[in-house]
């Protein structure tokens, strides 16, 4: 088969939806179009079926009873409901006073953990942020060292969405139940990649999406255990008093319906598709370690996820150099904003210098990846980078054997 | 971010790369003048060298980025545009031509900055080298 590109290699920001699922969800829009939550008609029997059939299928994937799934709108939304939810239904002490519990997390979990902590922070719980090693795995020494007498919840993300390095979950799950302290997982980029099981692995509470696993976008879990213990959460959204109280509002039928079957497609292919995607990425990541010099793959060397390669280039700058690759769609380690590029902050707290974190690349890879896309994502950067190299005059000072970092360059 | 048919162009074939010698090489000699210089918004780096006549014509230019592309295609143009020239004539080209001739957006107006600061840069060097006062330079830079 000829290769089409642009290739999309972008799998951890969102993926293709399932053609699979999208035929799944078709009748829901126009046949069986009812409000799950009416309950006089078939058109509201027949949504909530589907709504129930999907919540079957979305606790089969994790190891779940399908009362513990609770719909939302995403992960970001899971997110709060989880840490919000469960900090004010345990909090220590009223709102509007200080000590109110505290709370661990880590500086490199994605934005939807880090700025519901922040605002928790703000209204009286004291946060612990653990900041990770050079490999980026939390692991569950990190989280035993940093807990207190009242510490009331810990949430730390399975796998990282930019490095994809795995922490370590069952055993900090293991560590928060022994001690009785709530345990969340944001789990988006493991879960229908990777075999889950809520009771083996000890967890609480845990977010997942539907549009990162070849389901339709705007639509989320949250996992809530029921026993051993019993985890309650205020609700963030009040209303009609669905999802059994947690998120109002009435449920976005296809979207449930399709992310359903989305969950029961990674179940049923995920053995497959995890070997495929890890013999991938390894040639990926093998052949420009090998063809290219300074090139370094970051996070630790084998607690990684299958789809996610995160590589930097020394001297070689980054936009430049996505610029030079625009047939492959993936992000980079530099966030535009507006005049400068930041750096990424999750490479940064690894302590990758500027440099590197400014030359780097996420790869993601997913269900269509082709071997030919591979190959050509693998002959694109190698040209690209040597063709920056070329023009670099930091290439040239590190051949020439200075130390680049020491140059106090003469700035206007 | 879109980039223009011009940028994208110097970026595929970028004119007069190089350098005429290691740093050490070109130090030490006087026929040289040597600009680096970096952005502070980006940490980009930018490197012109200059092949300087006696009477001051500037007979051969080039450059090194490392920086994106908009500061590759700035510097690229640079050369095109100060090859042949005289130091006088070198040091009236102003970033805002650059801008203009790529249509660089706001956000990479800095970028065209690089370029002029490393020509001014680079003379400076070649007069410095040559115990050439460097009043106008260094009185322009000063009027900045
Ligand atoms: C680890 C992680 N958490 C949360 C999110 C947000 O998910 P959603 O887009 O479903 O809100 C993402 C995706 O960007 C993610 O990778
Ligand atoms: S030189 Fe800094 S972004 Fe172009």
């Amino acid at each position: 088969m000829a290769l089409k590109l642009p290739i999309y290699m972008d799998n951890a920001a969102t993926t293709r939806t399932d053609p699979r699922v999208v035929e799944a969800m078709l009748p829901y829009f126009t046949e069986k179009f009812g409000n799950a939550a009416s309950r006089n008609h078939v058109f509201g029997w027949d949504a909530e079926d589907g709504v129930e059939t999907a919540r079957e299928q979305a606790a089969t994937l994790i190891g779940a009873s399908s009362k513990e799934v609770i719909w939302t709108s995403g992960s970001t939304e899971s997110n709060n409901l989880a840490i919000k939810g469960a900090a004010r239904m345990y909090a220590k002490g009223p709102e509007g006073t200080k000590n109110r519990g505290h709370i661990i997390t880590c500086v490199i979990e994605h934005k939807a953990v880090l700025d519901p902590c922040k605002r928790l922070e703000r209204e009286g719980f004291d946060i612990t942020w653990i900041t990770p090693p050079a490999d980026g795995v939390i692991t569950r020494q990190m989280i035993a060292d940093a807990l207190r007498p009242d510490t009331i919840l810990v949430s730390i993300m399975w796998v990282n969405n930019e490095i994809g390095t795995i922490n370590e979950v069952p055993e900090i799950g293991k560590l928060c139940h022994e001690k009785g302290i709530i345990f969340h997982t944001d789990a988006t980029q493991w879960v229908g990649k990777m075999p889950t099981d809520v009771e083996r692995d000890c967890i609480d509470l845990m977010s997942w999406s539907s549009h990162k696993i070849y389901g339709p976008k705007g639509v989320g879990a949250l996992f809530v255990r029921r026993r051993s213990p019993r985890v309650r959460l205020e609700a963030i959204i009040d209303g009609g008093g669905h999802e059994r109280g947690m998120r109002s509002g009435t449920l976005n039928v296809t979207g449930v319906v399709g992310f359903g079957k989305a969950c029961e497609l990674c179940r049923e292919g995920m053995d497959a598709d995890r070997e495929r995607l890890y013999s991938l990425k390894q040639k990926l990541e093998r052949e420009l370690l090998s063809r290219l010099e300074v090139v370094q793959v970051n996070g630790h060397a084998d607690r990684r996820v299958p789809h996610i390669a995160n590589i930097s280039f020394g001297y070689v700058e980054g936009e430049s150099l996505l610029m030079g690759i625009k047939e492959i769609a993936c992000s980079s380690g530099s966030a535009c904003t507006s005049a400068s590029l930041e750096p990424s902050y999750v490479l940064k707290n690894l302590g990758i210098g500027d440099e590197l974190a400014h030359s780097s690349l996420r790869l993601s890879i997913g269900r269509w990846t082709t071997e030919a896309e591979i190959d050509y994502a693998i002959q694109a950067i190698e040209k690209s980078v040597q063709h920056l190299r070329a023009l670099s005059p930091l290439w040239d000072l590190f051949k020439e054997g200075i130390d680049v970092s020491k140059i106090e360059w003469q700035s206007h | 971010m879109a980039y223009s048919e011009k940028v994208i162009d110097h970026y595929q074939h970028p004119r007069n790369v190089g350098s005429f010698g290691t740093s050490k090489d070109v130090a030490a000699r006087r026929d040289i003048g040597v600009g680096i210089v970096g952005a502070p918004e980006c940490g980009d780096v930018m490197q012109l060298q200059l092949r300087i006549s006696d009477e001051g014509v500037i007979e051969d230019a080039k450059f090194k980025c490392f920086g994106c592309g908009s500061a590759i295609a700035s510097s690229s143009l640079a050369t095109e545009w100060i090859k042949g020239r005289t130091i006088d004539e070198a040091l009236t080209i102003r970033n805002t031509q650059i801008v203009e001739e790529l249509s660089l957006p706001p956000v990479k107006i800095h970028c065209s900055v690089l370029a002029e600061d490393s020509i001014r840069s680079a003379i400076a060097d070649f007069q410095k080298k040559n115990g050439i006062a460097a009043a106008k330079a260094e009185s322009d830079a000063a009027a900045r």
